[in-house]
């Protein structure tokens, strides 16, 4: 399982970095948010990989995973989440005014 | 506990709120109410700053859950420092704002302008690593919103950048997190101070990955090279207020970076040795390189403004990265000194923008209205930020050569001397073209309006300039407490109290 984890982990940051590195703004949002799966997989496991066991107190667990690593995932997801949804808007309006959706800044006067 | 502490995040958290949903139409309300509020900040901080200054650091724990359970914030003299700097430099920029008419040019300037300060104040305050975090976002998104207020194609394209610049930031940050708490088991600062000085032999590897990747992300905040690609043309586009507000906001990398890398990972500790402080000096030392060509280069007043915040950054990182006393209480005194010397250029910049028409420095242009006030304001902001005599950044650049001398001393006294060079003949190259040239052209100066707040915010951070040059001798000797005060790390790490356990 470790294997399978570290993998998907790898394969989603490269995934999203290559994507990061395209030109025009929807490959790089998306390859955004692939980093940010990435992370949130990624943190998951720094509270190590457990399988069946609680979270939470309860009388039959036979013993618990850490709680804490699913709580600071919630919050990347959520933060992440929110600011996806802010680039989208920033992109679609950098679109809608300078007709182009290029990521580079490459205006005639070489801004 | 002293409820204070908590103030300076909790009073913009509510009255941004407030400003979105009950004053969103009027926008005479908005200033009253933002305004009120920044200037409450201002009397918080004061507060805050005389407390820590004759108190050890406090905690005060969210919810009254122990460290390192809850999360804590902690005020030490750094942290109460930082907190009155941003309480003074946003209350100078608020008026500029309100005086230029900026708020006026799009929707919901005041109530970002709020939440900017919640998420910077955060910063400055928390005494927990995630929570560190969850702050840098939302000043973040504040400044995203900041950034592209009033609109316009350049701006936007951009902002997009900033945004997604920033977004691999946070992703880098959530990396570097998981990996020290994978390690450490704990993401309290104090905590993990104590558990990085015991940490056994085996698992050095894998936390140096993490301090070197946090280091990289405080690097993309404070525009480290190699990650400074994003300052210029976000400082640049970004509303002149706004740029100035963000002067504060590449001292919180400055900030972290201190905080981060004196409390938990010092060059004592046996896992990591002086590494980060070899790692840090030459970055620091080519970001002023590289800052002083682009103030030389640069072709527009924009530009050329944010390429000497590179450059005062670069000093900075120059002198934190001698990582002792002497060495921090000289980078503080440099960072006052430069956030109120950037500022101050970024709102000339704006004053030039808005009579000029064009920031492009090559384009002949008519004289402008009141030329000789903003000349003389460009003037002593050029020489506070390229550090000549008489201003404060004299003093600073001359505490730093000071503290640095030592075995990197010609590398260090070298490029610092040389790059002042190049930024004097960058800023008088600048100011000639701008003030002079244009009477060649023998054309009457467009008249405008002189919006008497605008002068007196620009003059507010003049004046503090020139008092941080007066006072020079008990500033130091303040600031030398407070670099001895994190050099010691034990009372910080005292005040979260986590021996004592929980009932």
């Amino acid at each position: 399982m470790e294997i399978l984890v570290a993998s998907a982990v790898g394969t989603l940051t490269a995934a999203g970095i290559y994507l990061i590195l395209r030109m025009r703004t929807f490959p790089v949002i998306v390859g955004l948010a692939l980093l940010s799966y990435a992370v949130n997989v990624f943190i998951f496991a720094s509270g190590r990989l457990a399988v069946g066991l609680p979270p939470v107190l309860s009388k039959t667990a036979q013993g618990y995973t850490d709680p804490l690593t699913q709580a600071l995932v919630l919050t990347a997801i959520v933060i992440s989440f929110g600011m996806t949804a802010v680039i989208v808007m920033v992109a679609l309006g950098a679109f809608l005014e300078a007709g182009t959706d290029r990521m580079d800044s490459d205006d005639e006067a070489g801004q | 506990m002293n409820h204070w502490i908590i103030a300076p995040v909790v009073l913009p958290a509510v009255i941004a709120p407030l400003i979105v949903l009950l004053m969103r139409h009027d926008l005479v309300l908005q200033r009253v109410f933002s305004l009120a509020a920044t200037v409450a900040l201002c009397g918080v901080a004061a507060v805050l700053l005389a407390t820590a200054a004759t108190n050890p650091p406090e905690a005060y724990f969210l919810g009254n859950w122990p460290a390192p359970f809850g999360i804590v914030l902690v005020l030490d003299r750094l942290a109460a420092m930082m907190v009155a700097l941003t309480a003074f430099l946003a209350l100078m920029v608020q008026l500029y704002a309100i005086g230029s008419g900026w708020d006026r040019r799009g929707q919901h300037f005041h109530a970002l302008f709020q939440f900017q300060l919640m998420g910077i104040c955060g910063a400055f305050l928390t005494g927990d690593a995630f929570n560190l975090f969850v702050f840098f976002e939302v000043l973040l998104i504040a400044s995203y919103g900041l950034m592209i207020h009033g609109g316009g194609r350049a701006r936007l394209r951009s902002g997009v950048q900033y945004v997604a610049y920033n977004l691999v930031g946070s992703t880098l940050f959530l990396f570097a997190l998981a990996t020290i708490y994978s390690v450490t088991g704990t993401l309290n600062m104090a905590d993990l101070a104590e558990r990085v000085a015991t940490l056994p032999e085996g698992e050095a590897a894998i936390l140096r990955v993490a301090g070197v990747l946090l280091l990289a992300v405080f690097a993309i905040k404070g525009a480290l090279v190699p990650f400074q690609f994003w300052l210029p043309g976000t400082y640049a586009s970004a509303p002149g207020p706004v740029a100035a507000l963000f002067a504060v906001m590449t001292k919180v990398g400055a900030y972290a970076v201190i905080r981060v890398f004196s409390l938990i990972f010092p060059p004592e500790t046996p896992a990591t040795g002086a590494f980060f402080a070899e790692l840090l000096l030459p970055a620091a030392l080519v970001t002023l390189a590289l800052g002083a060509v682009g103030v030389l280069g640069a072709a527009s007043l924009g530009r050329l403004v944010a390429f000497g915040a590179i450059a005062s950054m670069g000093t900075l990182f120059t002198a934190i990265s001698g990582f002792s006393p002497e060495t921090t209480a000289a980078a503080l005194f440099y960072l006052l000194h430069s956030t109120l010397a950037t500022a101050v250029l970024f709102l000339v910049a704006d004053l030039v923008l808005a009579r000029r028409g064009s920031e492009d420095l090559i384009q002949r242009r008519p004289p402008i209205a009141q030329e000789g006030l903003i000349a003389s304001l460009f003037f002593v902001g050029a020489i506070a930020l390229a550090g000549m005599p008489p201003l404060s950044g004299f003093l600073g650049k001359l505490q730093i050569l000071d503290a640095l001398r030592g075995p990197n001393m010609v590398a260090v006294w070298g490029t610092v001397l040389v790059t002042s060079l190049l930024m004097i003949v960058g800023f008088a190259r600048a100011g000639s073209l701008l003030f002079w040239k244009s009477h060649e052209t023998l054309m009457e100066a467009d008249p405008h309006e002189p919006d008497v707040l605008s002068f007196a915010a620009v003059g507010g951070l003049v004046a503090a300039l020139v008092a941080l040059t007066l006072a020079a001798g008990p500033v130091s000797s303040a600031l030398g407490s407070v670099a001895s005060e994190l050099a010691e790390r034990t009372p910080y790490i005292a005040a979260n109290r986590l021996t004592e356990q929980p009932q």
